[in-house]
């Protein structure tokens, strides 16, 4: 008797563990990406500069880039036109009381609210020019991201911006972002 | 067999009573079309693509004038592809960067896939769902390559709940302004698609992971860093939106959904994952989608919506009249379910509960309603959303208090509110935001 009941046991737990609807740990779907596969298309850059690619740029090599590919519609100066905003602009003394300020300009640029350098690289890459995105080499890019920050006042004109150099450009506004914390409290943050 | 028929028709297409007297040979047997249909008549003829009805396209036939007796003509026949009635006219409200969803022209919970709000940074990507992948790889033990049909394979789930993007308020909107453009960037759908968990257990996370990329394939190649535990909980990828494939401007034919999330991180057009042990500092969480915060800061990685809600009836350019009114609107939050919807007659000073339309899903839009009789003095009726965690919708003023008068453009939920005239008008409850 006791013999028959732990074998019906037994039974009954095998069957559990064939059953048809639990579900495996994989399916088995799809197929291993290849590195060259993984290649073409990790394009990220991280704020270490992890995903830079090789090439570089200065300032000056990035003026007429940006004169010939972006001025149409971010003005000559980065100071912004109706169809695209400014990129260039900091506030006296850095000053970051956007939240509290009503009155003077606090336009949110490059200089004045991006916190990484890296970001620049990043964006221009994957979305600019708005119209044309893709066309740029990373020399280019790398040219233009030094005239913006040249521009910005945040490096010299002849700096040149390269993988490393990049992520090591401390901007203005860098400590200046905290984490979210509206969910810690069911109050209004 | 066409004589028979022919018998028992009407000689005029005026008196025709009976439609399927006419349609049942019509479409049972095809040769009997043509002697049928010239024996009801000329007119009944018009519109029908004789001798094959069934291949006629679907434009419907927009009459000149008024509309004739519908019972005395002869309906479109079945088609491949519906379109609305003719006489509807709800439509999304596009600019440059987005379309708002006309909040005031619908009901219920759910919005019409065409009428889905959209936001897109580099307009609207045509993806081949035939060449489609979605590459997962990073902190992997297994980078991979999943195509639709892969993704479709795995088991699937199905939620309905809404997407809201972040900067979906008009601040300082004027008194003749309807719902759809003070906050029509939300809508809310049924979304099909499998487990974000699912695909990750696939690959195999590996422990250093924290976050991860999602990166879509449009001209912007949108791309945002989302905390890994989301993925656990309910994040996925969807492939369907109220039962068919997804709309192109909603990221066809794959996209990531993160319920309760602002709408930029539901990355449309998705075609990869990059798992990570830090955040990317992608440009649309740094320079956008970020909102300043008193104290000199600025706020990032500002994911969940607050609660809020909006009365969609009676609304701008809508008319009231004296007696019974049934005030309409929708509540939503996205950390968690609505618990009461509440309106005020005076200014917020009290508020009774609306009544909420069942069921109450979590992270969706709920309808409510409330049976109001109006003497027809001037009267304002705003609303306000109290969700599951107890968090009450704020006004302007409280808004404004907590964060700064320039903080935003982003998580402004303030209570909103609507004017009764006498003279049967509606207006907008203006206000000062500062
Ligand atoms: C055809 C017009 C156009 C051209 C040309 C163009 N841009 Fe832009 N740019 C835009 C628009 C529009 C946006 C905003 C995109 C969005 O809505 O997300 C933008 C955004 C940006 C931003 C982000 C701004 C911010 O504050 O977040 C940067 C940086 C930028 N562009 C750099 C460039 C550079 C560098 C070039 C030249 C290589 C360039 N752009 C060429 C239209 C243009």
């Amino acid at each position: 008797m006791k013999r028959a009941l732990a074998l019906s046991f037994v039974l009954i737990t095998a069957a559990a563990c064939n059953r048809a609807d639990a579900p495996p740990s994989r399916f088995g779907f799809g197929r291993a990406a290849t590195p060259a596969e993984i290649q073409t298309l990790d394009i990220d850059v991280g704020p270490d500069g992890v995903g830079l690619p090789a090439g570089q740029g200065t300032a000056v090599a990035g003026a007429p880039v940006y004169a010939a590919k972006c001025a149409t519609c971010h003005g000559s100066a980065g100071e912004g036109t109706p169809i695209a905003a400014a990129l260039v602009g900091r506030i006296p003394n850095d000053s970051f009381n956007y939240a509290t300020s009503t009155g003077g300009d606090r336009r949110k640029t490059v200089g004045s609210w991006w916190p990484h350098a890296t970001t620049l690289y990043d964006y221009i890459r994957r979305a600019m020019p708005f119209d044309k995105p893709g066309t740029l080499t990373p020399d280019e890019i790398y040219a233009v991201t030094a005239f913006l920050l040249a521009k910005n006042e945040i490096v010299k004109d002849d700096f040149v911006i390269d993988a490393t150099s990049l992520p090591a450009v401390k901007m203005p506004s860098r400590d200046r972002f905290v984490a979210d914390d509206r969910e810690k409290s069911n109050r209004v943050r | 067999m066409a004589r028979r028929d022919e018998q028992k028709r009407p000689a005029s297409p005026a008196s025709v009573t009976d439609p399927s007297a006419v349609l049942e040979p019509l479409l049972s047997r095809r040769s009997v079309v043509v002697g049928a249909a010239l024996a009801v008549g000329a007119s009944v003829m018009q519109g029908m693509a004789a001798p094959v009805p069934q291949a006629r396209p679907t434009p419907p036939i927009v009459p000149d004038g008024p509309v004739p007796d519908p019972t005395t003509v002869l309906g479109r026949l079945p088609n491949e592809l519906g379109v609305r009635s003719q006489f509807e006219k709800a439509k999304r409200r596009p600019s440059n960067t987005s379309s708002q969803s006309p909040l005031d022209d619908l009901y219920g919970a759910i919005t019409p896939s065409e009428l889905h709000f959209e936001r897109h940074h580099g307009g609207v990507a045509v993806v081949d769902p035939a060449t489609y992948t979605l590459l997962i790889h990073g902190l992997v033990e297994r980078p991979m390559i999943f195509t639709l049909d892969d993704l479709k394979r795995f088991p699937s789930a199905s939620r309905i709940c809404f997407l809201e993007c972040a900067g979906n308020m008009a601040r300082g909107a004027k008194e003749e302004t309807r719902a759809q453009q003070v906050c029509g960037l939300t809508s809310q759908s049924e979304w099909t698609g499998v487990m974000l968990s699912t695909l990750f257990k696939e690959v195999g996370v590996r422990p250093d992971a924290s976050w991860f990329l999602a990166e879509g394939q449009d001209a912007a190649v949108m791309s945002r860093s989302i905390p890994l535990e989301k993925a656990f909980d309910d994040a996925m990828i969807v492939y369907a939106q109220n039962g068919e494939a997804i709309r192109p401007e909603q990221g066809y034919p794959a996209r990531l959904l993160l319920p309760g999330w602002e709408g930029n991180t539901n990355v449309k057009w998705l075609r990869r994952l990059e798992l990570s042990t830090r955040p990317f500092m992608t440009r649309e969480e740094t320079s956008k989608y970020t909102e300043a915060i008193k104290g000199d800061k600025a706020r990032q990685f500002s994911f969940v919506i607050d609660a809020r809600s909006i009365i969609t009836s009676p609304t701008y350019p809508g008319r009231v009249e004296k007696g019974w009114i049934e005030i309409r609107g929708i509540a939503w939050s996205g950390r968690g379910k609505i618990r009461r919807a509440e309106l005020s007659f005076d200014e917020g000073k009290s508020w009774v509960a609306a009544t909420l339309q069942a069921p109450v899903l979590s992270k969706a839009h709920t309808r409510f309603r409330h049976l109001y009789e109006w003497d027809g003095t001037e009267v304002t009726v705003m609303s306000r959303a109290v969700d599951e965690t107890g968090y009450v919708q704020p006004t302007v003023r409280e808004l404004v208090d907590a964060r700064g008068p320039g903080s935003g453009p982003y998580h402004l939920n303030p209570i909103t509110g609507w004017r009764f005239r006498p003279d049967g008008s509606v207006t907008f409850r203006t206000e000062k935001w500062a």
